[in-house]
């Protein structure tokens, strides 16, 4: 069952590979035609628009795109976590099965931590500075379960092992200022693991940090998830940590999503241009470095102001200035039995920029 | 002066630089000690080339790029612009030198004052250096077009911009006086994807236009191969190894260097069913604290795979066995195959590659990955 090594420094082994599912795991989290919408100047706007997605046990689902385009919005809309005059306009959010989105605030917030828990980017301002990590620890605990204060210390210490924070049982008495960013950013995963979650959302949760801590901050997370099968949602705009640590890709653009799918098959075939156009320009260590990056053009667009059709197509070698592209709502995802679906008209034709190259 | 024989003196010259800092005492507090944020740490720069700096934070990589233009003075150490010894000439004559040397920060936003249309704010060093003539705004326009800014959109204030176009404001202000040295500071670390590329394509185009040196301060190993002719490495306020491009990538000397190879997530599918690469341990040390000896040898796989080979004198470190003159002697920056620098006991040659070594770099595609047949 557990499919990702356990970390060995200094091993050269390869890590195990992927177990082959023999029967497909339990969805966890599922997300169907989610709509938030914000009040602005000229009426609604539409921040997420129609998300549908799913994260199975034990699987990671990441979800890409650059800032604006909604990756943090859908899940905060997800854990009924949007601040008002923000709403979820339509759309479910299910776990087992069971719609969370409109049970009432109180239950809601005893499934938040208990059974889906969320991390955020920045570990300094998600820590109360003036209560030591021990005290906050301990408050996620006994706000949510039965346990004695010294009980929920010593769960506490353990969580802080369980996250390699070194010698916890005098950290534990460490105020949030007393650690580095990366160690910080293991207390909050193990608040955010502290009632044993089914699912996991880290928001950018190595943004801030270091590249060498990044990658242990993200061997620690998928550890984590062989052993209790917990599902985790990664939400970044790192594409390289999509290829290490994702079985599964969301791609979204101004609030939508435009390409779904295996990690494999999104990037061995990206299908959407915006996908494509993603992949060719960021640098890469073995890409050429004598010649220009191919750069997409133009800004991301201001969800406010999208055009009526593609909201892609002025920024899009395949489709701009496509009378179709420039005025018909964008397609619903499609696509074929493996589940790679994307939202394109004209993700067939060659892209201008590929052809010349 | 003129030895026309001579090749020309560097853009920028550092020579063993070095800046402490000391936190003075306070009513509950002790003085700090000292930090040696850089120590020793001498490069030079040559006309039209891209020096990268790369190291985790701590490493003193932003203090050295600020002491290239004496906003940061140097404790100890020579600073030279053009050939010129500038370290230890008055605040007017260092104000005349910084029309030369210029700075491009991480953040555009917080550089730019948001009461200033971004038309003033790229005026400002003119005006500061007393410069502003006739020309003045036809300059501003000048520069404007170059980054790819409509120069009609000068009466605008920063918050109409997006992150990518505040970055051009940012490179626009910077390139007014005309300077020969640019140092940017992560200048794309904190835009989007879609935009870092329109970005670093605008700074290479740039140099080539104006034949400008960079100092070019990030983490992203990929951004800097890309955009760099020659690496400096640093940890702890030390350059561990200083190499041309491909040399870095191809044949890492230092294990610090090939620890940062092996955490650099690569877009990749086949990164997928590879190895664990974690290879260093824990976190950069405190530049408070600097370890005996070699400073890296805390985190470093490579000396605990040498000691444990056996053959050369060990002493046990915590629960470690490493190589005594790790923990003893601190590894001077020298040559090691033609051109390239190091700084460690036991760098990682061709000839004494580790495993670990030849992991990452098959992992990163040196040599080129074939796929794998299925």
């Amino acid at each position: 069952m557990p499919h990702k090594a356990m970390p060995n420094l200094h091993s050269v082994a390869p890590a195990a590979p992927v177990a082959p599912a023999t029967a497909p795991r339990p969805v966890a989290l599922e997300l169907r035609d989610l709509t938030t919408v914000f009040p602005g100047d000229d009426g609604p706007v539409t921040v997420i628009d129609g998300v549908s997605l799913a994260v199975r046990a034990g699987g990671t689902l990441a979800v890409v795109g650059e800032s604006g385009s909604g990756k943090s919005m859908t899940f905060l809309s997800a854990l009924g976590l949007v601040a008002a005059p923000g709403r979820v306009r339509r759309g479910e959010v299910r776990i087992d099965g069971a719609d969370i989105l409109h049970q009432p605030p109180e239950r809601l917030r005893r499934l938040r931590g208990a059974v889906i828990s969320m991390i955020f980017q920045d570990p300094l301002t998600a820590l109360n500075p003036v209560f030591t990590i021990g005290e906050q620890i301990v408050e996620v605990l006994r706000a949510h379960q039965r346990i004695g204060r010294s009980a929920a210390r010593a769960r506490a210490i353990e969580l802080l092992a369980r996250v390699q924070i070194p010698d916890p049982a005098r950290r534990v008495d460490d105020y949030p200022h007393q650690l580095s960013g990366g160690q910080r950013q293991r207390v909050l995963i193990a608040m955010a693991i502290a009632l044993s979650p089914k699912i996991l959302i880290a928001d950018e949760p190595t943004t801030a940090l270091d590249v060498t801590v990044q990658a242990q901050i993200l061997d620690l997370l998928a550890d984590l998830q062989a052993e209790t099968g917990m599902a985790l949602v990664l939400i970044t705009h790192d594409l390289g940590l999509v290829a290490r640590y994702a079985d599964d890709v969301a791609v979204m653009y101004a609030g939508r999503l435009v390409e779904t799918g295996s990690m494999e098959e999104v990037f061995t075939k990206p299908r959407h241009p915006y996908t494509r156009a993603l992949f060719r320009s960021i640098p890469r260590l073995d890409g050429p470095v004598d010649e220009e990056l191919p750069a997409i053009e133009g800004q991301p667009p201001n969800v406010a102001r999208l055009p009526p059709g593609c909201a892609f197509e002025p920024r899009c070698t395949v489709g701009r200035g496509r009378a179709d592209c420039c005025t018909r709502r964008p397609l619903p995802l499609a696509g074929d039995r493996s589940g790679h679906r994307s939202a394109c008209f004209h993700e067939d034709l060659p892209d201008r920029t590929e052809a010349i190259r | 002066m003129s030895d026309t024989l001579s090749a020309p003196p560097p853009a920028l010259e550092l020579v063993d630089a070095t800046r402490v800092f000391t936190r003075r005492g306070g009513l509950f507090k002790k003085a700090g000690k000292a930090v040696r944020a850089v120590d020793g740490v001498s490069l030079t720069i040559r006309a039209g080339e891209t020096l990268g700096l790369v190291g985790e934070s701590g490493s003193g990589k932003s203090t050295l790029g600020r002491l290239a233009l004496r906003l940061v003075e140097p404790t100890s150490g020579r600073l030279l612009v053009d050939g010129r010894d500038v370290t230890g000439v008055s605040k007017a004559e260092m104000q005349a030198m910084r029309r030369d040397i210029q700075m491009v920060f991480q953040d555009p936003y917080g550089s730019l004052d948001p009461r200033v249309t971004i038309g003033q704010s790229i005026a400002e060093p003119l005006k500061v250096h007393g410069l502003w003539d006739g020309d003045g705004p036809q300059k501003v326009a000048g520069v404007m077009s170059l980054v790819g800014l409509d120069p009609s959109r000068a009466d605008r204030y920063p918050h109409q911009f997006s992150g990518g176009q505040r970055q051009r404001i940012g490179i626009a202000r910077a390139l007014t006086l005309d300077p020969k040295i640019l140092v940017l500071d992560e200048p794309v670390s904190a835009l989007d994807v879609s935009i870092q590329a329109q970005i670093i394509n605008l700074l290479q185009r740039i140099q080539r236009e104006r034949g400008l040196s960079y100092l070019f301060i990030a983490h992203d190993l990929a951004v800097v191969r890309h955009v760099s002719h020659r690496i400096a490495v640093m940890y702890l306020g030390k350059v561990v190894e200083m190499a041309e491009r491909d040399n870095l990538y191809r044949r890492p000397l230092h294990p610090y260097t090939v620890s940062l190879l092996a955490a650099v997530p690569i877009a990749d599918v086949r990164m997928r069913n590879r190895r664990r690469t974690s290879v260093t341990m824990g976190e950069i040390g405190s530049a408070t604290n600097v370890p005996p000896g070699c400073r890296f040898h805390p985190r470093c796989y490579r000396a605990r795979l040498v000691a444990a080979a056996g053959g050369v004198p060990t002493e046990r470190s915590g629960d470690a066995l490493l190589p005594r003159a790790c923990l003893i002697d601190q590894p001077e920056l020298r040559a090691c195959g033609g051109a390239d620098q190091v700084a460690c006991h036991f760098p990682e040659t061709p000839e004494t590659r580790s495993e670990v070594a030849t992991a990452v770099l098959q992992d990163i595609g040196y040599p080129p990955i074939r796929p794998i047949p299925l």
